[in-house]
C-alpha cells in the first residue's frame, strides 16, 4: 500500500510469533486481561515502531509487547489473560 | 520454522508498479488461500531485510507472490524492478490461520480489496475456480485507475465462467471513457449496493490499508453485518 500505516493487525506478527513461540498464533483466541474480550490474535490491533505493541480492539488495553535487539527478543504477555491454541 | 531458499522461476509484470514472482522453494509445505509468508533478502555485506507478502496462487499451484513497489521501500523496489529469473532469496511460511478461505462452507463470500490488497483475495478467487465451488463469491476491487487494476484479464476470465464468481470494480482517481463501474472510494452506500444481504450471513474478507479496511468494515456493520463475519488484514510498512 502507498500509506505508511503504523496501525496493523495480528496477521502482521504471525511470522514473528511463529519464530518466538513456535506456533502460528494468528487464529489463537486471545483473552484481554483488561476487559476479558475474546478475539483471534489476527483481530487485535498491532502498532509497530521501535517495538511492537498489541492492543485489545475493544478496550485498547496493551495485551502484548515485543522488543527485539542484540540477538534477544523480549515478549511481555502480562496484558493477556490467556491464549487458546488449537492442537 | 526454518527459512527455505527459493529461486525465482518466473516474473510477470502485472502493472507498472506491480509484479508477480513465481518461486521454486524446495521443501515448501504448501499453503491455504489467504495465507502469507515472510521473505528475507541478504546483501553481500550480510545486511538482512525481511517483509511479509501475501501468497497470490491457489493452493497446490506453484508458489507466487504479487508485490507492489513502494518507492521508499527497502525490499519491494528490488522485487519489482530488479529481481530476475534465477535470483535466490529466502522464505518462511506459510503463515496465518485466520485470514483463510478453504471453500468448505456454503454461504456466499464477499471479498473487498484496496489496491494490492487484492493479492490474498486473488488466491481465494483462484481457489474458488480450482475446486469448482458453486458458492457465490463477489470480489470488490478498488483501484486508482484502470491501468492499476491487478489481474484484470484473469478476473475477466474468472467472471466469464459463470460459476457464481463476480467482480465489481471501482476506479477512484481516473476512469476511461465510457466507464460504467463505480468511480469513488468505497463508502456505506456503495457497500450496501454490492454486499450480499445480511440474511445470508456472508463470509467477508477485507484486505488493504488500515484506512481502507476500517472504512469497509464500518460500512458493512452499518449495513447490518455482524463484526464476527468480517475478517480483515491490514497492509502497512511491514508489508513493503
Amino acid at each position: 500500500m502507498e500509506t505508511r500505516d503504523l496501525k496493523l493487525d495480528g496477521n502482521a506478527i504471525g511470522g514473528l510469533m511463529l519464530e518466538l513461540v513456535g506456533s502460528d498464533l494468528t487464529a489463537a483466541i486471545s483473552v484481554c486481561g483488561g476487559c476479558g474480550a475474546h478475539e483471534e490474535m489476527a483481530r487485535l490491533d498491532v502498532y509497530t515502531g521501535a517495538g511492537i505493541v498489541v492492543r485489545c480492539r475493544h478496550c485498547e488495553a496493551v495485551m502484548i509487547r515485543i522488543v527485539q535487539g542484540r540477538g534477544r527478543s523480549w515478549l511481555d504477555l502480562s496484558g493477556t489473560a490467556s491464549l487458546q491454541l488449537d492442537q | 520454522m526454518t527459512w527455505l531458499t527459493a529461486e525465482i522461476a518466473a516474473v510477470n509484470q502485472e502493472t507498472p508498479r506491480v509484479r508477480t514472482l513465481e518461486l521454486a522453494a524446495r521443501g515448501w509445505p504448501g499453503h491455504r488461500a489467504g495465507q502469507h509468508l515472510d521473505l528475507r533478502l541478504t546483501a553481500e555485506d550480510g545486511y538482512q531485510a525481511q517483509r511479509s507478502y501475501s501468497i497470490a496462487s491457489a493452493p497446490g499451484e506453484p508458489l507466487a507472490l504479487t508485490v507492489e513497489r513502494l518507492d521508499d521501500g527497502e525490499v519491494s523496489p528490488y522485487l519489482v524492478d530488479e529481481a530476475r529469473e534465477g535470483d535466490r532469496l529466502e522464505v518462511r511460511g506459510p503463515i496465518g490461520g485466520y485470514f483463510v478461505w478453504d471453500g468448505d462452507e456454503p454461504q456466499p463470500s464477499l471479498l473487498i480489496a484496496g489496491g494490492s490488497g487484492v493479492v490474498p483475495l486473488m488466491a481465494m478467487s483462484r481457489h474458488h475456480a480450482q475446486i469448482e465451488s458453486r458458492a457465490p463469491m463477489r470480489l470488490v476491487v478498488s483501484s486508482r485507475t484502470l491501468a492499476d487494476v491487478i489481474y484484470r484479464e484473469e478476473l475477466n476470465r474468472l467472471t466469464a465462467k459463470g460459476d457464481g464468481f463476480e467482480v465489481v470494480h471501482t476506479l477512484t482517481r481516473e476512469q476511461p471513457p465510457g466507464w460504467t463501474g463505480y468511480t469513488r472510494r468505497i463508502d456505506p452506500e456503495l457497500l450496501s449496493e454490492v454486499a450480499f444481504p445480511a440474511a445470508e450471513a456472508p463470509r467477508v474478507y477485507v484486505c488493504g490499508s488500515t484506512r481502507f479496511v476500517d472504512a469497509a468494515a464500518d460500512g458493512l456493520i452499518e449495513a447490518g453485518y455482524e463484526p464476527g463475519w468480517i475478517r480483515t488484514e491490514r497492509f502497512g510498512a511491514t508489508g513493503s
